[in-house]
């Protein structure tokens, strides 16, 4: 039986060969750009690509197709783009097996990465072997400049590690100096990779900056009993609260502080502030929390934006942070394709490198690869997640201080 | 204290119906976890879609959850029963059907609702207790694993079909002998751990963030409990359950958050070469 199958499967992929070849010898023309991808969509990562990444492909895809395709000037016409997607079951293994696939199988034109850190980087050096454009948006890592030496074809957007670290101190020293704040600091981080990583950065930040770190304890990932962790916080009195969080953690802070009622003038959250299920869970009583990432609700491209991400999700609303950044990341592709005007991926990588772009979260001009003015803290303002820093953004908002009391 | 008895109560919730389905019926149910994430699952739609309170939702989907591991267990898990020499052979068999499974209702839930988190907000009422705060609706957990514990154990203790049941726990051959129903007895054992599993479901998911890939969490979480408790043994459960809670809270308080994974598994070890069945297990096989 295991032969008769791997015949068959032989023999379909010597159909399928054969059926792309023309295009290969370029007998005729494409009639659709190929976009391909791999992405958790089962397994443990499956939770941060069902809100951050899969839906804004899915809403670039709609949009270009309803626009009528990617305008390619080489053939005076626009094409329509075509997907071919692969679950990598929140495995690296898959992860790089489907983009192989797509590179040398497939033979997509594009290829858009997987979701989250770890991810980015494993698939860095093949999307660089195969000569792809390599859009990490959902990667935060402080090697993002050494890496985007390494691989030029890739292109970091949320910043590192230590840029969204400072970013926090930076908010919080103009507090002090101001007199709203002590110098005391409750730090909680989750002991795994972004966690790690803004732990260490925050770290050194809050040392340099001369705050004093009056609770520091890490926790394992996939705790959601956070009563004992909070309660000692609350012991150090700090007047600022600070959790480098992942998503369900940063749930259960959230909740078990509220019940405990521990309000410090500042609470800080990371990963999953910008959800909106954390806000349709909490309501107005995360008034004043503030987190990772942020938007500028104000403009009027990310108001569509939600419209349509509304409309091709069956309702759902982005989160306030890398979504939107992963739609603005396609729009540049697009636009470079456009520019260059046919599918020439080194000549799109060299415009994505020095090229400027207009998307939804404002213009964007990369430098050395890297998206440096990108929000770095939000916060939570009358239902909605506002950026706050940095200030020198269009639509940079006031911070609310001090937090709200809970509402009960 | 309470906080880490309100934990503990929590783990031997989600433990009990495990203890059920592999004490008794001697399926190793690795899809366990998933059950419980599905019934979570359900309860978030049944509260933020049709307004139906997670107490209401018990009635709904403990029922439910019977009838379905019930069809199960007939269907999927009696040719398994039929086919298998002696225990050991079931157990191996179930552990491989079970892990199909597992994708099967995991693959079902990633179609319906996708694999975002789905969090909710119910009774999050600050109660102040012995100079603890707790939360009420884990409190109304902890009430509800105390309750259906202590009904289990004493229908298991003090009704005929309850020492049926236990007797095919101890020997399936003998309690075959004296005329009790085997494959009844465990047919009604799995479904009655599958309502079990529904139950725990619906109560974490109103303090507990979820999605429909965490069930392993769940399914590793009740075989720790089940297996220092004893396999089979709802007092067992219990009280491994507790006791695992209140290390959890006491390490996290007193030495290091980073540490209770560790002192978890510390703990069951040190359980296991002091009583390798488990605190209340009967002799070694």
């Amino acid at each position: 039986m295991p032969g008769t199958l791997r015949n068959t499967l032989a023999v379909a992929a010597a159909i399928a060969a054969l059926g792309t070849a023309p295009a290969v010898f370029g007998q005729q023309a494409p009639t659709a750009i190929k976009i391909g991808w791999a992405i958790s969509k089962t397994g443990p990562y499956v939770g941060g690509a069902s809100i951050t990444t899969l839906p804004a492909y899915q809403v670039w895809v709609k949009d270009v197709n309803a626009a009528g395709g990617i305008m390619l000037k080489s053939l005076g016409k626009k094409l329509p783009v075509q997907v071919t997607e692969y679950d990598d079951r929140s495995n690296s293994d898959e992860m790089i097996k489907g983009i192989e696939r797509l590179a040398t199988q497939d033979k997509v034109d594009f290829i858009l990465p997987p979701w989250g850190t770890a991810f980015n980087l494993a698939a860095g050096p093949i999307l660089n072997r195969y000569g792809y454009p390599h859009l990490a948006v959902t990667a935060t890592t402080d090697r993002a400049p050494e890496l985007a030496k390494r691989w030029p074809n890739s292109f970091w957007f949320l910043g590192t590690s230590t840029q969204g670290a400072h970013a926090l101190v930076d908010v919080l020293t103009k507090l002090r100096t101001e007199g709203k704040i002590g110098s005391n600091i409750a730090l909680i981080s989750v002991a795994d990779q972004f966690g790690i990583e803004l732990a260490t950065a925050g770290r050194a930040a809050f040392k340099k900056a001369k705050f004093n770190l009056a609770y520091d304890k890490s926790y394992p990932l996939g705790l959601q009993d956070m009563q004992p962790i909070l309660t000692e916080a609350m012991r150090s009195n700090a007047d600022v609260f600070v959790a480098f969080s992942y998503p369900p953690d940063t749930f259960a802070i959230t909740a078990q502080a509220r019940l405990l009622n521990y309000n410090p003038k500042i609470f800080y959250t990371a990963v999953g502030t910008a959800f909106p299920v954390f806000k349709q869970k909490f309501g107005a009583s995360i008034e004043g929390q503030m987190g990772i990432g942020g938007i500028n609700p104000q403009s009027q491209e990310f108001k569509d934006y939600l419209k349509r991400h509304a409309e091709t999700t069956g309702g759902s609303e982005p989160d306030r942070w890398a979504n939107p950044v992963t739609y603005a990341s396609l729009q540049i592709l697009q636009q470079a394709i456009e520019r260059v005007g046919r599918i020439d991926r080194a000549a799109v990588i060299k415009e994505i490198q020095t090229g400027s772009f207009d998307t939804i979260v404002g213009k964007v001009k990369l430098q050395n690869n890297l998206r440096v003015d990108g929000w770095q803290v939000g916060q939570w303002q009358g239902g909605e997640y506002y950026g706050l820093y940095p200030e020198n953004l269009p639509g940079a908002h006031k911070i609310l201080f001090p937090k709200p009391a809970w509402t009960k | 204290m309470l906080p880490g008895l309100i934990l503990g109560g929590m783990y031997a919730l989600v433990a009990m119906g495990l203890t059920l389905q592999y004490g008794v019926a001697r399926i190793m149910n690795l899809s366990y976890g998933e059950f419980l994430v599905a019934a979570a699952l359900a309860t978030f739609f049944l509260y933020t879609g049709l307004g139906v309170s997670p107490l209401l939702g018990l009635l709904i989907a403990v029922p439910a959850a019977y009838v379905l591991n019930w069809a199960i267990y007939q269907l999927l898990l009696v040719p398994l029963v039929r086919r298998a020499k002696n225990r050991d052979m079931l157990e191996v068999d179930s552990i491989l059907a079970t892990f199909g499974m597992l994708f099967v209702v995991q693959g079902l839930a990633h179609v319906l609702v996708g694999g975002q988190y789905y969090s909710y907000s119910y009774l999050s009422i600050p109660l102040s207790i012995l100079g603890s705060t707790v939360a009420l609706n884990r409190l109304i957990a902890l009430l509800f694993a105390a309750l259906i514990g202590l009904a289990l154990y004493f229908a298991l203790t003090r009704t005929r079909a309850g020492m049926a049941i236990r007797a095919v726990a101890v020997d399936p051959v003998s309690a075959g002998l004296v005329a009790i129903d085997v494959r009844r007895a465990s047919a009604f054992a799995f479904a009655l751990g599958g309502a079990l599993v529904a139950a725990a479901g619906v109560l974490v998911s109103v303090f507990l963030t979820l999605n429909a890939s965490m069930g392993v969490v769940f399914t590793t979480k009740a075989l720790i409990v089940v297996i220092m408790g004893g396999v089979g043994n709802l007092l067992g459960a219990l009280l491994a359950g507790l006791v695992l809670g209140l290390a959890e809270t006491a390490v996290a308080r007193l030495i290091d958050p980073g540490l209770t994974l560790a002192a978890n598994f510390a703990l069951f070890l040190i359980v296991l070469l002091w009583r390798p069945t488990g605190l209340f297990g009967g002799a070694a096989r």
